[in-house]
């Protein structure tokens, strides 16, 4: 039986630019560190188009871009984004600070608002002030600074759990809605080893859940200038990919995911 | 909608109803289909049926391992892809017809039988029972394998895959398939064509379940091949006793008194 919607108006059909390219990304800002990761799982519909497609990208020893959404718009903006801070290096002799990183994704993003670039970002990494910190942008470039932030297809698994077991703002509402023990408070901020094991929890949940989600994890770890790296020793695989000296530190660890 | 009167010819109200409903604007309830990978293969001594576990609605996974072979009689059983809904229902009703078939006619059930009600049945709604089947059994007259298409159209072959994850799984049967398998061979194939659906096919994931039909015996081999156990969690979640903020608390207890007043001589007896 022929669809009966259509009969009552014609249809039309015209090239639609954009697809979904599926994955989840997700980043959470420690006291002196950020923990930015993503699935490495590309597909289309049904289809998986690759299993090890990165989304998440090193700009500089202190900034990590998450990016989510139309990949062939995700790998053009990063690209982009890397251009504009070759520039800056060129012309201030240093590397851009996160904030100004942050300003410069919503001004990019906004310069395309009437054919946007399909994609979440999800921007981590150090302060100026040392601190961790996230930025998570929407396709034309609204913008905030938060404790943590899952974007994609997982996004609606994810982002209660983390708001549940890892949320801490300025404003110490650590653990919402949970009674710490008594004579005990929630700790200000999470240790490195424990924002870890959530984060791959979060992934191996959402891979049981999603079916977008899944093959690989990709987890990069930047760390605060001077802050010892201790917390990286029980962790395997983990991979160095600082580019100078005494300053910050980016790390990468991989994991597998199921791939069914 | 029941009139005392039916008119004659197929009742299309529902569909009438729900197009209209959905050019309002009320959003189609998503049915939660089984993605799915479901084959059927003929081997030297019968069927092999064969299915993955996966139900999905939308992007997101329902059920991790569900059944998707079902049971029409002892000699048949039928795979189900497509609204789950719809092969849950359509597979056991036909299954009982077959059971009082099979009593009013004093023979065993044939493949053929369960065929025709499932095609005649799909046919009358039009498509709009979204039941994909892979029919297979021995009956008296041998071996038999369908594939029930939602708008009711029956093919019979040697091998055949249906669902989302068709495609993957016919690669390999095309790849493999030969006449008169052994039992191990053909099994190895179908666990091959499932898993080929599991791994490459989003709609279809977890477990591999087989269903070996012989003229003298049906072996059901659930979960015969598991490669997608979940790791062990990096933490544990649950909560300390307390967590929950509370404001008042207030027990009370459900026995207000209590008397006991033993009756007769002897112990209850509770052997």
């Amino acid at each position: 039986m022929p669809d009966m919607a259509s009969l009552t108006h014609p249809i039309q059909r015209q090239f639609n630019p954009y697809t979904e390219n599926g994955g989840t990304i997700l980043a959470i800002a420690g006291a002196d560190f950020t923990v930015i990761s993503g699935d490495t799982r590309q597909s289309e519909g049904y289809s998986i188009q690759t299993r090890y497609a990165p989304k998440v990208f090193r700009l500089t020893d202190r900034a990590v871009l998450a990016v989510n959404g139309f990949a062939a718009d995700g790998n053009m903006f990063v690209k982009k984004v890397k251009e504009r801070l070759e520039w800056y290096r060129h012309a201030h002799s240093k590397d851009m600070p996160l904030r100004a990183i942050a300003r410069l994704i919503q001004t990019m993003l906004y310069a395309r608002r009437f054919f946007p670039y399909y994609v979440y970002n999800i921007l981590g990494g150090i302060e100026e002030d040392g601190t961790g910190a996230v930025y998570s942008f929407d396709p034309v470039g609204s913008y905030e600074r938060e404790a943590c932030r899952a974007a994609g297809a997982a996004q609606s698994l994810v982002q209660p759990f983390l708001d549940n077991q890892a949320s801490h703002k300025p404003f110490p509402i650590y653990f919402k809605n949970q009674l710490a023990a008594p004579n005990m408070s929630h700790p200000a901020h999470l240790p490195l080893p424990i924002v870890l094991s959530i984060v791959i929890d979060s992934f191996t949940g959402a891979t049981e859940r999603h079916i977008e989600v899944g093959d690989g994890l990709e987890m990069y770890i930047v760390l605060a200038k001077g802050r010892g790296l201790h917390d990286l020793e029980g962790i395997m695989g983990v991979q160095e990919l600082t580019a100078t000296e005494d300053g910050e530190r980016v790390f990468v660890v991989r994991r597998e995911l199921k791939k069914d | 909608m029941d009139p005392i009167f039916r008119s004659s010819g197929f009742d299309f109200s529902n569909s009438i109803r729900n197009n209209f409903l959905h050019e309002k604007g009320l959003p189609l309830p998503k049915a939660t289909s089984t993605g799915t990978t479901i084959v059927g293969c003929l081997f030297k001594d019968g069927i092999i049926l064969g299915a993955d576990t996966r139900a999905t609605e939308g992007p997101i996974v329902a059920d991790k391992n569900c059944e998707k072979i079902h049971y029409i009689s002892e000699s048949i059983r039928c795979c189900g892809a497509g609204t789950a809904a719809d092969t849950e229902f359509v597979t056991a009703s036909i299954s009982s017809n077959m059971e009082l078939h099979a009593l009013s006619t004093g023979r065993k059930p044939r493949v053929v039988t369960a065929m025709t009600m499932l095609k005649q049945y799909l046919y009358r709604y039009q498509g709009n029972v979204g039941a994909a089947l892979v029919l297979g059994g021995v009956d008296s007259t041998g071996p038999h394998l369908f594939t029930i298409h939602p708008h009711g159209s029956t093919d019979k072959l040697p091998y055949v895959t249906m669902g989302s994850g068709s495609l993957a799984a016919m690669a390999v049967f095309e790849s493999g398939w030969k006449p008169n398998m052994e039992r191990e061979e053909a099994l190895q194939l179908v666990t091959a064509a499932i898993s080929a659906g599991i791994f490459n096919d989003l709609g279809s994931g977890s477990n591999v379940d087989a269903c070996v039909i012989t003229a003298t015996h049906t072996e059901m081999l659930r979960n015969f091949v598991k490669p997608n156990e979940r790791v062990e969690k990096e933490r544990k979640y649950t909560f300390r006793r307390g967590t929950t903020a509370w404001r008042s608390e207030n027990i009370r207890s459900l026995i207000v008194s209590e008397e006991v007043t033993p009756v007769g001589g002897e112990a209850m007896d509770i052997s």
